[in-house]
């Protein structure tokens, strides 16, 4: 396209499909501890232990 | 919903409901103002741009539409992030220490005893809460635990207890946890060091930048700044750590020019920062204003365009995955304060949140009689400023504890609080947009 560049497609439609695993880390365990900032943490799906 | 914005000299668009992002031209910026109908943006623009690029840049828009990577519904609708979630704890946060050696101007902990007496969590009361949390976690695998106080290190010996039943216990549960400490560095030594770089996986840092801020928020107990005695040991520590960790700064209206302390912590070596605004009440003279987010805004474009250039640090609220990152519940429900997270204070009482210990109303139960109560708060679409605000997937309605704090409950969200969330995403999303094109 030569007026729009997309740079992410649809990410939140694909997860509501299964809703989610639910391992990712509670945003207040990072860095933060007086705020709230979800979308930068990491999907955990695969790090789940086996 | 869309969203535009504009950041280092570039044109954006956040289709909210999907997320997608594009980089669009000034003309199609324009068009975009004539959406979602898109009716007579053609014609009213023909005096200032082509009509055929007009055309073109319009059958784009149509494309995207078609695509639902703009103006998309809303997938969340009516759904409460509990709906996608077991009830179930994953992550605590235990006050080793309701007690600490410095006297920071801003702690919300009334300088560590939470407004109650100065105490120590007892070792066994910490086992006990990792019984807890490895028994009512359900399906989830990864869990967490933050050392938390005060000043935990104050407490070193039971931290070290604790994580040694969690490591005994964990397997047989099929669980993994995690660990964080949350320090001032100002007991750091060799031992303390060596044994937080082997075993926690993240360790927070807690340091304003440069030394005349930091010295003039963060005082020790007996007096004099902290600076001096805490920095040196932090770059110790970061110097032979492999896991995570964070530098991490609260700004005040005292050092509105934050940028300069995230650049003196990346000048000490410190690759991964966090710089929070302070949360006090309007009448605190340390507070945040509405008056002073223009100077706060500039800062954290100067943040962007700097970082855009310096790839040697990450500041941790312009980190967002552009392709993945938490899904839905999360993103609906915000930190899980009350339901999924909750703070453990010495004598083994459960709060909904850190922030709200010692507050009978967001008193939960305790490690022996369990969980009596929980907190659930609204989704981010039942809550009408959250629902219209572009943020809102980003952010999960912000921080209870600061909404309870300063607006006395959680059907509204903090409003310094969101324009600061709001500045923050749309520079994340600029960065990493223009990183990753």
């Amino acid at each position: 396209m030569k007026h729009i560049q997309t740079v992410s497609k649809k990410t939140l439609q694909s997860t509501v499909r299964t809703g989610g695993c639910g391992e990712c880390a509670s945003s207040c365990q990072s860095a933060c501890k007086t705020s709230c900032t979800v979308a930068n943490q990491p999907c955990k799906k695969t790090d789940a232990p086996s | 919903m869309i969203h535009k914005f504009k950041a280092a000299g570039h044109f954006f668009v956040l289709d909210v409901n999907s997320s997608s992002l594009h980089i669009v031209d000034e003309l199609a910026n324009d068009l975009l103002d004539f959406y979602p109908d898109g009716a007579g943006g053609v014609s009213e623009l023909s005096a200032k741009y082509p009509e055929a690029d007009l055309r073109e840049a319009a059958g784009e828009i149509d494309a995207l539409v078609s695509n639902g990577l703009l103006f998309s519904s809303d997938p969340f609708e009516g759904a409460e992030g509990s709906a996608f979630a077991e009830p179930v704890v994953k992550a605590l946060c235990l006050h080793l220490a309701h007690d600490c050696n410095l006297r920071c101007r801003y702690c919300f902990a009334g300088t560590g005893g939470f407004g109650g007496g100065r105490s120590l969590m007892p070792a066994e009361t910490g086992r006990a809460a990792v019984d807890f949390l490895l028994t009512n976690s359900g399906s989830r695998r990864n869990l967490e635990v933050d050392f938390f106080g005060g000043e935990p290190l104050m407490n070193f010996e039971a931290m070290k207890a604790i994580v040694a039943h969690a490591r005994e216990n964990e397997g047989r549960f099929g669980k993994k946890i995690s660990f964080t400490v949350t320090t001032n560095g100002l007991l750091l030594d060799d031992e303390k060091t060596a044994y937080i770089n082997e075993h926690t996986q993240n360790a927070v840092l807690s340091l304003d930048g440069r030394p005349a801020v930091n010295d003039a928020m963060r005082p020790a107990a007996s007096g004099g700044g902290s600076y001096v005695l805490v920095a040196p040991k932090f770059q110790k520590l970061i110097e032979r750590r492999a896991a995570d960790y964070y530098a991490r700064g609260t700004y005040t209206r005292e050092n509105l020019d934050f940028t300069a302390d995230i650049l003196h912590l990346r000048d000490l070596g410190f690759r991964c920062i966090s710089m929070e605004p302070v949360v006090l009440p309007p009448e605190s003279p340390l507070s945040i204003r509405t008056e002073d987010l223009p100077a706060i805004y500039s800062e954290y474009d100067k943040l962007l365009d700097i970082m855009l250039l310096d790839d040697s640090f990450s500041f941790f609220h312009y980190n967002v995955d552009l392709t993945g990152g938490p899904c839905v519940y999360k993103r609906l429900s915000g930190c899980g304060a009350g339901s999924q997270y909750l703070a453990v204070v010495p004598n083994g009482d459960f709060y909904a949140c850190h922030q709200l210990a010692g507050d009978p109303s967001y008193l939960c139960g305790n490690v022996k009689t369990g969980l009596t109560s929980r907190f659930e708060t609204p989704s981010v679409n039942s809550r009408p400023k959250c629902r219209a605000c572009f943020a809102k997937f980003f952010c999960g309605g912000g921080c209870p504890a600061a909404a309870i704090t300063l607006n006395g409950g959680v059907s509204e969200p903090y409003e310094i609080g969101c324009a600061l969330q709001k500045k923050r995403t749309e520079c994340a999303l600029a960065l990493n947009a223009l990183k990753a094109r």
